[in-house]
């Protein structure tokens, strides 16, 4: 047996010796979380098996079918069936999954500055999109340089910085709104389900009422922060598409997220 | 040293705690006793800063928790045993404790050892754990940062006998190092035997405070005994005739006196006693009849 030695007689605590958590440390345990489980670890994996499937799939057709032809950048869109449903996902279950696991009671009593705590995981859900940029880049590259060994075609490469730049915003979003929905929120299979209905049911129904409606139409492009992200795929962004990019992400990334955020840092913690 | 003053939290019309106040001396074991629902957890989530009272404060040495930097390595802290990832391994779980208040790694075999859990359980997942693995990982994880506070809820249950009474020798031997301790339960018969302190409380209020002896004595009506003699009849015989009450209770009889006045009127008639006791029973009595008005079962 390990004899417990109990520091601080006596009846004030002796603060002097202690310093706060550094942030850097509060990151490297929020990352740690993201992967020490069979569910979280599984959950990133999966997104780079995915993002590797549907190129390798992409790959396959476009070397197969004569009137497929694909570029570098056609491989890096593809991660829209991967990466871009995948990482909001993974922007949810770091927030929620202390609430639903009810860590968060011991992740606030040893960091009670909950600001940080919640800046930690933003943090690492930048890193993660990152990252998972960084595994995109290097999975087209190597199927564009089979692509061009295996198919009659050129092998066109076709990346540029704003593409690139245009790609990482992409991911970054992705990652915030469902970062945002999930502070709101703070419960996975709603924040999930939430994300679902914006990202695929929403853009429908914003189509609908823009036939309908003309006074509709018109406000839609201040509103629908899907389709504001549109031009990005491409990095056709125009001032106004700029424009209509930060009004609707307001609505939609700084709104929920600022809301979500008032409500973790006064909430009781159960 | 843990200083409640005032502390009132409500919600809505509800008063969760109404006006508590109290202390916790470095040195002793504080055992914090009430039914399901009196208040007990509310106060201590307010203790380390998870939830705002509505009026009052808790200080712990002086300062208000969320003051405290690093706080893991002032106060342990044991809430929930089970509110961890059902699907992180138990060393893991003290793993991102240990990295978060910055301890080596070495820690997290010391505290494994010390709450007797083996290497082949702390690789098991938290899913998997018995209620008193979790409480034995719980406490580990409390005492990660060698915290010279304390606050423990419900750490006792859903351990067996042999564990509750690891636990007392635990917290007996932390409080004697200068160690503070605040536990709580709703059983009596776990913080009789843990604590030196006793705090009680129903419906929010504290109802009495004080070490097992004060208590008693404050207590209205005399100390009770069983006695059990060769001759009970001869007994109670001369103990009525001395102007106790009596009544038979079980093999022997019940008597409202203290044992040594039973043991001299025995003596003085020349009766042989089998046995001789305080009545156990006699804090629980306390215990029931102060926070009875919250009871949720009447009480006979």
């Amino acid at each position: 047996m390990t004899t417990i030695p109990a520091s601080g007689l006596g009846h004030s605590l002796d603060l002097s010796s202690t310093t706060p958590t550094p942030f850097g440390r509060l990151v490297r345990v929020e990352l740690r979380k993201t992967r020490d489980t069979l569910a979280g670890f599984w959950l990133l994996l999966s997104t780079a098996i995915l993002t590797a499937l549907v190129m390798v799939i992409q790959l396959a057709v476009g070397i197969t079918q004569d009137d497929v032809s694909l570029s570098y950048n056609s491989f890096l869109t593809s991660t829209s069936f991967s990466i871009a449903v995948l990482l909001p996902i993974i922007g949810i279950m770091l927030l929620t999954s202390e609430w639903s696991q009810r860590t968060a009671m011991v992740t606030f009593s040893l960091e009670p500055r909950r600001p940080n705590v919640i800046a930690a995981k933003l943090v690492v859900g930048l890193l993660l999109a990152v990252a998972a940029v960084v595994i995109a880049l290097g999975l087209a590259t190597v199927c564009n340089a089979l692509y061009g060994v295996l198919s009659d075609d050129p092998t066109v490469w076709n990346a540029s910085v704003a593409h690139t730049a245009a790609f990482v915003l992409l991911q970054v979003v992705g990652m915030l709104t469902g970062f945002a929905f999930a502070a709101l929120l703070l419960n996975t299979p709603a924040a999930i389900v939430i994300y679902m209905v914006y990202s695929f049911v929403l853009p429908g129904l914003f189509e609908l009422g823009a036939q309908l409606m003309d006074w509709f139409d018109s406000i839609r492009p201040w509103i629908d922060f899907n389709s504001a992200q549109s031009p990005l795929v491409d990095a056709t962004m125009t001032g106004k598409d700029w424009s209509y990019f930060v009004v609707s992400g307001f609505i939609w990334l700084a709104v929920p997220l600022a809301v979500g955020l008032w409500r973790v840092l006064r909430a009781e913690v159960k | 040293m843990i200083t409640v003053e005032g502390l009132t939290r409500k919600y809505g019309s509800f008063t969760a705690v109404d006006d508590v106040s109290f202390v916790c001396q470095p040195g002793r074991v504080t055992g914090f006793l009430g039914p399901n629902g009196a208040g007990k957890t509310t106060t201590m989530r307010v203790m380390v800063g998870l939830t705002p009272p509505t009026a009052g404060r808790v200080t712990i040495g002086g300062h208000l928790y969320n003051d405290i930097p690093n706080p893991g390595r002032h106060v342990g802290v044991l809430l929930d045993a089970s509110a961890q990832h059902a699907g992180r391994t138990g060393r893991e779980i003290l793993e991102l404790g240990a990295r978060t208040m910055g301890l080596p790694a070495e820690r997290i075999d010391e505290m494994l050892e010390l709450v007797s859990l083996t290497p082949a359980e702390a690789k098991r997942r938290l899913r998997n754990y018995s209620l008193g693995m979790k409480q034995r990982l719980g406490i580990a994880h409390a005492l990660l940062g060698d915290p010279s506070v304390l606050i423990l809820d419900e750490p006792a249950n859903g351990l067996d006998p042999a564990g509750i009474r690891w636990m007392r020798g635990l917290l007996k031997g932390y409080a004697e190092r200068g160690g503070t301790v605040l536990l709580s339960s709703h059983l009596l018969n776990e913080v009789e035997l843990i604590a030196d302190e006793m705090i009680l409380i129903g419906h929010g209020r504290i109802v009495a405070q004080g070490d097992k002896k004060s208590l008693l004595a404050g207590a209205h009506g005399t100390a009770s005994t069983f006695v059990t003699a060769l001759d009970n009849e001869a007994l109670a015989t001369a103990l009525r005739t001395r102007g106790l009450t009596v009544a038979s209770a079980g093999d022997g009889l019940r008597v409202e006196a203290e044992p040594v006045e039973i043991g001299r009127t025995a003596a003085e008639n020349a009766i042989v006693l089998t046995d001789l006791r305080a009545a156990e029973g006699a804090l629980e009595d306390l215990f029931l009849e102060l926070t009875s008005e919250t009871q949720r079962e009447v009480l006979a």
